[in-house]
């Protein structure tokens, strides 16, 4: 398979096509993405997207700080799924250490990383809606992410942000009180997702300007590394939580939704079904939240508590150290992929010995899938461009980092 | 847990596939190999990179189907400067390989692998916006985070983290 002709050089047009700029600036590109769109009349001939508007220096930036200190820092990546991104850090980061967070640790985890999934597709769901012209399923989706964004003040203050994973386990104790209120919500969320799918699924205009539009064939979508819903929704039966599963999550049971249509309306049913997988995920963390410590046994890796800093020498100098100097990492290399709301999210974290991190890359997947965009679009409509933006799910910080 | 020591001796190595399948078919082209934190690494000749992808992808026993990531990191002032690092998954055997080259650090050139993976595209795109690694073959190798007419290649560990503007 050669490469792709459409993502070469667009400077010779003849004369029946015009170059169109869907700028940096435009609502439907779910954030400061660039689309060259080369059309001839309503058609799109050939597509390219500029991307870099969001670049940040983050992976640079991580060089610089302690270990610890980086974890804010990779929240604030793919935007929409912070606590996606601060697992795979601070699994990066474990495994670098040789040490493994204590088990109600890792469930608090996936609890949380689920609800993330949880904000995240539905963030998906209300602005791929209304970019196709739906509008109250923005505000239907935002109602129902303003709970979870209320649960996670809850949980660690902030209510994007929060910064609360630990290399090693977790910041604090939720609060007393926090598993009661995740129950309340998830018992209720399913009601919700059936009157999602009763405004869209069967809505002849949504099916109309969704199905067969975007089409990938699973194996374009394999050959250009997509992950996530965006492989699934083109057959490819392939989850990272189930297939190499990371952080207790071989202790639950859940499908993963995948379709063989490979257009639009397919991504479309998989995200839809993957809100359903992940509460009953997060029902059954809450049923069998195990008790224990939160923080791995490594006292010159974790913070102690803070009663035994104020009491005991040695927990006062291990934290005076860790805050002050970090703590050094043996120098090796790892990789460790999770999945995240948009695929397969992977951290390639080296060190080399002292406190900072020596190259921290980030294997984002929305830079990938964005490799898929030309071939979805073109020989279609413009209007079918901004259908396949929405469903391929992308986060500008996270393409651009 | 402490961590196991490195394993960096190939003939400890060979029980791994793809090690002894790649050394089957191209000895030379192995320049060495390392297992650590349960992960393989394998370390390859700067000219065989393009096949050795290709035969990675095609090998009925080790089918690594799937272009996970490539990076680069720079090792200055080392020499060679640059190690480029590929990740392969392995679909149906659920495993993962890890692909090195070190390059020096003038003129670093490698082959482009997207006639192998299409995938690769925008992950060599920039790797040579930040590090100023020539991919040959690839079909449009232009700077694609850092804007057209920059200078400098910012991952670089000679360019401060704070920049020039």
């Amino acid at each position: 398979m050669g490469h792709l002709p459409h993502i070469a050089s667009l400077e010779e047009t003849g004369d029946r096509t015009m170059i169109l700029n869907m700028g940096p600036q435009h609502p439907s590109t779910h954030g400061v993405l660039r689309l060259i769109l080369e059309i001839d009349g309503e058609n799109v001939v050939r597509m390219m997207p500029d991307i870099g508007y969001l670049h940040t220096g983050i992976e640079k930036t991580y060089e610089a700080k302690f270990y610890q200190q980086c974890v804010p820092l990779a929240d604030r990546m793919d935007y929409l799924s912070p606590f996606s991104n601060e697992l795979g850090f601070v699994l990066a980061g474990e495994k670098l250490l040789g040490i493994e967070a204590p088990e109600r640790a890792q469930w608090i985890r996936v609890l949380m990383n689920e609800l993330q999934r949880l904000e995240s597709h539905l963030v998906w769901l209300g602005t791929h809606a209304i970019d196709i012209g739906a509008m109250s399923m923005l505000l239907y989706c935002f109602r129902e992410r303003e709970d979870i964004l209320r649960l996670k003040e809850m949980l660690a203050g902030q209510r994007m942000f929060d910064s609360y994973f630990r290399i090693g386990g977790l910041a604090m104790e939720p609060p007393i009180g926090f598993f009661d209120r995740v129950k309340k919500f998830v018992d209720a969320f399913p009601a919700r997702i059936d009157e999602y799918e009763d405004l869209l699924t069967g809505n002849p205009i949504w099916v109309g300007r969704t199905k067969g539009v975007g089409y990938l064939s699973a194996k374009d979508a394999i050959a250009l590394g997509a992950s996530g819903p965006t492989l699934r929704g083109s057959g490819v039966d392939w989850d990272l939580r189930r297939d190499m599963p990371y952080s207790g999550y071989e202790k639950f049971q859940f499908q993963v939704p995948v379709s063989k249509d490979g257009d639009v309306f397919a991504r479309y049913t998989c995200r839809v079904a993957e809100l359903r997988e992940s509460t009953k995920i997060v029902q059954q963390a809450l049923a069998g939240m195990p008790e224990g410590p939160i923080k791995a046994d490594a006292p010159k890796v974790v913070l102690p508590d803070r009663e035994k800093m104020k009491t005991q020498m040695e927990a006062l100098i291990y934290h005076f150290k860790i805050i002050t100097e970090g703590f050094t990492v043996a120098p090796g290399e790892v990789y460790v992929a999770t999945e995240s709301p948009r695929g397969e999210l992977g951290f390639w974290m080296v060190s080399d010995g002292t406190p900072k991190p020596y190259r921290v890359h980030v294997r984002a997947p929305s830079f990938a899938n964005l490799q898929t965009l030309s071939k979805m679009c073109e020989g279609r409509l413009i209007a079918d461009v901004v259908a396949a933006i929405g469903s391929i799910d992308i986060v500008l910080g996270d393409v651009d980092r | 847990m402490p961590l196991a020591p490195a394993i960096t001796d190939l003939e400890q190595l060979k029980e791994h596939p793809e090690v002894a399948r790649l050394l089957a078919w191209r000895p030379e082209a192995v320049e060495g190999a390392k297992f650590d934190r349960g992960e393989l690494a394998v370390i390859l000749r700067r000219a065989d990179i393009r096949d050795a992808c290709a035969f990675l992808r095609d090998d009925h026993e080790l089918n690594f189907n799937y272009f996970a990531d490539l990076t680069c990191t720079d090792w200055y002032p080392q020499e060679p400067r640059f190690e480029v690092v590929y990740q392969l998954l392995s679909m149906s055997r659920k495993a993962r390989l890890r692909l090195k080259v070190r390059l020096p650090g003038d003129e670093p050139r490698l082959d482009s692998i997207t006639p192998v993976w299409p995938g690769a595209n925008y992950f060599e795109r920039e790797v040579f916006d930040l590090f100023g690694i020539r991919f040959e073959g690839h079909p449009y190798l232009r700077r694609i985070m850092m804007p057209e007419n920059w200078e400098g290649h910012p991952l670089r560990k000679d360019y401060p983290v704070e920049g020039y503007r």
